[in-house]
């Protein structure tokens, strides 16, 4: 007789749900604080350096001081921030970046909340990360955050268009707003070739680079436009504010590279399918499949900071307005031909 | 409620772009730039005033610290006024030397200049690039003069020694993998020249290397086309000299206009833009950097066949050497004196001008006829351009300053001095 059958079958379904939440957050967090290790491991031989490699085996214990490092810094809010605002923009930022993942297909049959609307739900939870940032800046009272806050608010106006309309492309090619069957529609014996990626290219395209602009990487880091405006948005926080705000950036990193991936590349089937057998290693579908889709982002995500230069702010309100969007649109009318005349293998 | 239009903003002085303390008070509508007023003597370290209490030598480790960056070439500047009033004859070998140094200090420099110019646009890996072979020109100027960057090599008729016959090599250490060592230990078996002649012919290669990353990419051009344009006819105005006035399309280089040392015999061309904007800028001294190679690749060739003397065997004038002091005592006389009083100058005044990485980099001396300049006067190259920054920087955005900033090539030490 273990604890969780002594429970009454309400809440046992609720502490299952819970420990299913921790889980997943527990995970998420500790894939955040590898990331920034990949990153500066990435980015250092990118650049012919090796990264940091004092800190544990290889360095592989370099995120946790870093944490260690950011809970014993003090926390300084300037005397003339809105103090409520200033403590409350970390939070509002970090929220989204982790509740999204409620609606992500992580394995076949397993979602934390397999809602309807799930697509629209992380629509309007990416968007909400920005307010973070807004507010960040606004309470800040400070030039150089007060800049970084404007140009976040009209970076993300031009580039949640583009995003939603490629979105709407998805629900046209997939038929359903729920993510699970998001990735059940690009099942086929094509493998890799049934996936939305190659009928939708141009907006997988505008996705992951409006993706990009989203969580504010680079070349698009013009909110925190590190030789322009010294940090942006964050230039007065410090401490553990700070590091909220930097786990915000790379959880919304992941979560843009996880929702690419389930957008266009199919979640977690294999790429194999329909080449293999159903069973075998390389046939079967899994959650395997899912994180090298998303650590392939990821790494683009670094690949293109180590490269790119940055943009100027109004070259990226130039692209996001007059080629993602205009791009978009036509793609949503060739893709509706493409429905029309059931084109196979994906509408047929 | 008044209606506000622009605000000030403080850009610097601890800016990650200031290069340096540069302190800019920027009035913007918006991001748009309508007037940026640059406020300097935050690294006014009195070089000039310093220079008036010590002997003529003394002063060559304070030109190193002018333009931090470009080192050799400073001193280069004050050596040649010092050598005009003196009229001390310099031994073709010394000439060739720091023609040589010249250019490994304007690679240097421009490498510097390349990797914070794709900094403060962000391209970030461009800066570790270009570190990587600023450290192999780091090292030769670590085995000819002992000292990484504050040389005081160059000396009133000619270098102070020969080129060394080894290099210094890395040492076995439980950072680096003994295989990674000797590999960098294997173009340091040789002498000094053997080492750059190495490095001359693997350098082209990695500015191709830059320019795949900068030259094509559409972002680069973006921030750098059509930015800060200057007309030639601005740029004569405005007092720009080097790659700022070349950027603009005009033709001028002392190495080819007033040519001093040995430039007339080295064979090199001399890159010059269309636009005048930043882009054109940046072509012109990724081109130098070829350039320069060329005519390092030249003075290795020539140096490796002429052995001869550094310095001028006129002992008033530069100290004699350690094995003539012990057995000469004429020679521990001129040795004494010039470690103490060191030398008198000729009473008159002179300039002489190099053309530095920047620019042209003139030292102006009066002499009294003491053993210290009455006055000197240095013409930094970098004084003026900054000045343009106003003109330059006005209507663009506030991530076009730094771009500008960039271009300009703005290295506080000269400019304060």
């Amino acid at each position: 007789m273990s604890f969780s059958d002594s429970l009454p079958p309400q809440l046992h379904v609720v502490a299952i749900t819970l420990a299913q939440i921790l889980a997943v957050t527990v995970v998420l967090i500790l894939c955040v604080a590898y990331l920034t290790l990949a990153e500066r491991k990435v980015i250092g031989y990118i650049q012919n350096r090796i990264g940091p490699n004092r800190v544990g085996p290889k360095g592989l214990l370099q995120p946790f001081a870093d944490v260690l490092k950011l809970l014993l810094k003090e926390v300084v809010v300037p005397a003339n921030a809105d103090r409520f605002l200033f403590i409350i923009a970390p939070v509002l930022s970090i929220t989204p970046a982790l509740a999204a993942w409620a609606v992500m297909p992580l394995f076949p049959g397993f979602i934390l909340a397999n809602i309807n609307a799930g697509l629209l739900y992380v629509l309007a939870l990416t968007s909400l990360g920005v307010y973070g940032v807004i507010l960040a800046g606004w309470a800040s009272n400070s030039k150089y955050a007060f800049l970084g806050a404007m140009r976040s608010a009209a970076q993300i106006v031009a580039y949640e268009i583009a995003m939603g309309f490629a979105l709407v492309a998805v629900v046209m090619a997939s038929g359903s707003l729920n993510l699970g069957e998001i990735v059940q529609a690009q099942a086929g014996g094509a493998g890799l070739l049934n996936w939305f990626w190659l009928p939708l290219f141009p907006l997988f395209i505008v996705y992951f680079i409006s993706g990009l602009a989203e969580t504010n990487r680079a070349p698009f880091d013009v909110a925190e436009g590190e030789s322009e405006i010294v940090a942006g948005f964050h230039v007065e926080y410090s401490g553990v504010s700070f590091a909220v705000f930097f786990l915000a950036e790379y959880a919304n990193m992941i979560l843009i590279s996880a929702l690419t991936a389930v957008f266009f590349l199919g979640g977690w089937l294999s790429p194999f399918q329909g080449w293999f057998a159903a069973d075998s290693l390389l046939g079967a579908p899994g959650f395997f499949w899912f994180a090298l889709k998303t650590a392939f982002f990821l790494f683009c995500f670094l690949w293109f900071r180590a490269t790119f230069p940055r943009y100027r702010y109004d070259q990226i309100m130039r692209l996001g307005w007059k080629v993602f969007i205009p791009v978009t649109i036509v793609w949503i009318f060739v893709l509706g031909a493409m429905i029309a005349f059931k084109l196979p293998p994906w509408f047929a | 409620m008044a209606e506000i239009h622009n605000y000030t903003m403080n850009f610097g002085p601890q800016h990650p772009a200031a290069h340096g303390v540069l302190r800019l008070v920027l009035e913007m509508d918006g991001e748009t730039i309508q007037k940026a007023d640059p406020h300097i003597g935050l690294l006014h370290r009195g070089t000039e005033k310093l220079a008036e209490s010590k002997p003529y030598n003394q002063s060559i480790g304070y030109m190193d610290r002018l333009d931090y960056v470009s080192m050799m070439c400073n001193e280069h500047g004050y050596v040649l006024a010092i050598e005009k009033l003196l009229g001390v004859e310099v031994p073709l070998r010394a000439q060739y030397i720091r023609v040589m140094f010249d250019e490994i200090t304007r690679i240097l420099n421009h490498l510097m200049w390349l990797g914070a110019h794709g900094l403060d646009i962000g391209a970030m890996t461009m800066f570790l690039y270009c570190f990587r072979e600023r450290e192999d020109l780091m090292d030769c100027y670590e085995a000819v003069s002992g000292t990484r960057m504050h040389a005081a090599y160059y000396r009133p008729g000619g270098v102070y020694r020969d080129l060394p016959d080894s290099m210094p090599r890395y040492q076995y250490s439980k950072f680096r993998s003994k295989k990674e060592i000797d590999r960098l230990n294997q173009v340091r078996e040789g002498s000094m020249l053997d080492f750059i002649q190495d490095f001359s012919e693997r350098f082209p290669k990695c500015v191709d290397e830059y320019e795949t990353l900068l030259t094509d990419n559409r972002i680069w051009k973006q921030r750098t086309v059509n930015i800060a344009v200057v007309t030639p006819e601005r740029a004569i105005q405005l007092g720009f000299t080097g790659p700022m006035l070349r950027g603009s399309g005009v033709e001028w280089d002392l190495r080819r206009k007033q040519p001093y040392e040995v430039y007339e015999r080295m064979d090199f061309d001399i890159p010059v833009g269309l636009n005048g904007d930043c882009y054109d800028r940046y072509l012109v001294r990724v081109e130098e950097l070829r350039q320069s190679n060329r005519i390092i690749a030249q003075c290795v060739e020539w140096l490796r066949n002429n052995p001869g003397p550094v310095i001028a065997a006129d002992h008033k004038v530069t100290p004699p050497s350690r094995e003539q002091m012990k057995g000469d005592m004429e020679s521990l006389i001129h040795h004494f004196k010039a470690f103490t009083e060191g030398y008198c100058v000729p009473e008159g005044e002179a300039y002489a001008a190099v053309e530095h990485p920047k620019g042209e980099f003139g030292v102006y001396l009066i002499s009294d006829g003491a053993n210290k300049p009455y006055r000197v006067k240095v013409r930094a190259p970098g004084f003026p351009h900054l000045a343009a920054l106003e003109e330059m920087v006005k209507g663009h955005m506030l991530a076009d300053v730094v771009a500008v900033i960039g271009t300009q090539d703005i290295v506080f030490g000269e400019i304060d001095r």
